[in-house]
């Protein structure tokens, strides 16, 4: 990857960008750290929320239940963390569980709040097909697809051209270069309904059709595995550590300048 | 979209991939990292990765192994083989496992199946019965452990229900009167218990040409196959798998 940020524009790099994966004590972040360091980012994991707030860019994967999720990060001190994190504005990523717990609750776990900070609900799928949702799905972007993006299904397109093409208007940063259609890995029996639509950034379709990427702003999350969804899905991680490397060179340094 | 998956299954012991007819004859293929690499490369959709290895020694050195395969891959992991605790999940997930296959402790405690649930989520837990044919048994499949040695009375269909009550998110059946033959998966027994849940179940045992991988799905009524034999002997890739059953109207990912 080349150095993310400045790409001639005249940002000059100070440090390289610091991403943080959260740890709320579910094990299992083997997948996401191997393939953030597969795309040059320079993460660490964090279970202690004294470390979240010196992070440029914070990672939440989903393990477990969304009752465990909630009552491990709130248990370690780091719902608050993140929420806060959230609110500063810098880059999430949410990755299956880490979506829905933006959500204010889940079917899951009646009565036990997430973060609250994108209205809607998190629901059961129903009906006739197999669940959970485990196997490979495409997904679809709003507008469909573009003239940089011909064919559909094949995954990502030339990775020369990854972060040299702004993504086409309104489409979510990290789906930068990334076909519309592409191939990626679900496992779950929940699915995000969000009140705004506008919030939707890719649409799946299982016996209905679901949100299955959630972006607001520096709010990004994805219902599927990125890092368990081969090219397609390196090339969105590699889509976000340039968009945290982008907001971190933007931002204003935290009085480490004059 | 319901997209159907082909999992090729690396059978290890004491940490090389092996494969044998019916549980028993055992011939040595090389390395797993290796494979699994290139199966992941050419396409498959998930890797399953199982212990044969009964004693201790080998079981460290599996761990080892799924550690080589997981840095080698970038498609979900399923491992088993004497999974017995939530401990033995925690080492494995830590070590690069998607999910986990439980068999036999499911069937001596199955309250695991229900913990493991709770812990990881249904989508981590994935269990494995081993079937043969027996006219005791009311669905004529009855459960057995051991690595196929330990006959248990239990009828297959009515334990494959009972997991998916305990929380299990997927059931990998095989059965061991076909597993190694390359005659095709044992369709009725597959049939009987996808049938019977509603959780996805992987057909797995016995495939050998590509008329069996399309009979797993359509017969079987499988959402995924495994396969063994047919793609360690290099009678088929990947591709051509995915190309046959696209050519018959399975939607794959390709």
């Amino acid at each position: 990857m080349d150095t993310p940020g400045d790409g001639g524009r005249g940002i000059k790099m100070h440090r390289a960008t610091r991403i943080l994966i959260v740890d709320y004590g579910m094990g299992n972040l083997h997948s996401v750290r191997k393939a953030f360091e597969a795309c040059g980012g320079a993460v660490a994991l964090a279970g202690d929320p004294g470390e979240v707030a010196a992070a440029d860019a914070l990672v939440v994967p989903g393990v477990g239940s969304f009752g465990d999720c909630a009552g491990g990060l709130a248990r370690s001190g780091m719902k608050d963390a993140v929420a806060g994190f959230i609110r500063s504005g810098r880059p999430y990523l949410g990755l299956c569980l880490g979506l829905q717990i933006l959500f204010p609750s889940s079917e899951e776990a009646p009565g036990v709040p997430g973060l609250g900070i994108i209205p809607g609900r998190v629901r059961r799928f129903s009906g006739s097909l197999k669940i959970p949702h485990v196997g490979w799905n495409t997904i679809a972007f709003p507008g469909g697809g573009d003239a940089r993006t011909p064919a559909r299904g094949a995954g990502v397109q030339d990775p020369a051209r990854l972060g040299i093409d702004p993504p086409p208007a309104g489409r979510c940063p990290i789906f930068r270069g990334v076909q519309d259609g592409a191939y990626v890995y679900f496992a779950h029996s929940f699915y995000p309904e969000p009140e705004d639509p506008a919030v939707s950034a890719s649409a799946t379709e299982y016996g209905m059709t679901f949100a299955s990427a959630i972006w607001k702003d520096n709010i990004i999350a994805t219902q599927f595995h990125p890092e368990k969804s081969q090219r397609a899905g390196l090339a969105m991680i590699r889509n976000f550590v340039a968009f945290a490397a982008e907001r971190a060179a933007a931002r204003p340094a935290n009085g480490d300048e004059p | 979209m319901e997209y159907r998956r082909i999992i090729p299954c690396l059978d290890t012991k004491d940490g090389r991939l092996v494969k044998g007819v019916n549980f028993i004859g055992l011939k040595e293929l090389g390395d797993p990292a290796e494979s699994g690499a290139a199966y992941s490369e050419a396409g498959a959709d998930e890797i399953v990765f199982l212990d044969i290895t009964a004693t201790p020694e080998g079981r460290r050195t599996f761990i080892k192994a799924v550690r080589q395969v997981a840095a080698r891959i970038n498609v979900p992991l399923t491992v088993g083989g004497g999974v017995g605790s939530l401990r033995h999940i925690e080492e494995l997930r830590a070590a690069g496992a998607s999910r986990c296959a439980v068999n036999t402790a499911a069937v001596r405690r199955p309250g695991l199946v229900r913990e493991a649930a709770e812990e990881f989520g249904s989508e981590a837990v994935v269990v494995a019965i081993d079937t043969r044919a027996s006219e005791s048994a009311p669905s004529g499949f009855e459960v057995v452990v051991g690595g196929g040695r330990v006959p248990t009375g239990m009828d297959a269909v009515e334990w494959a229900r009972r997991v998916e009550g305990l929380g299990a998110g997927t059931i990998l059946p095989t059965s061991m009167d076909a597993d190694g033959t390359k005659a095709g998966y044992d369709i009725p027994m597959t049939r009987a218990v996808s049938d019977a849940v509603k959780i996805p179940v992987i057909a797995s045992g016995g495939a050998g040409t590509l008329e069996h991988l399309y009979d797993g799905i359509a017969e079987g009524h499988a959402d995924a196959v495994l396969v063994a034999s047919i793609a360690h002997y290099g009678t088929y890739t990947i591709r051509q798998m995915k190309e046959y059953l696209a050519s018959r109207g399975v939607p794959v990912r390709l």
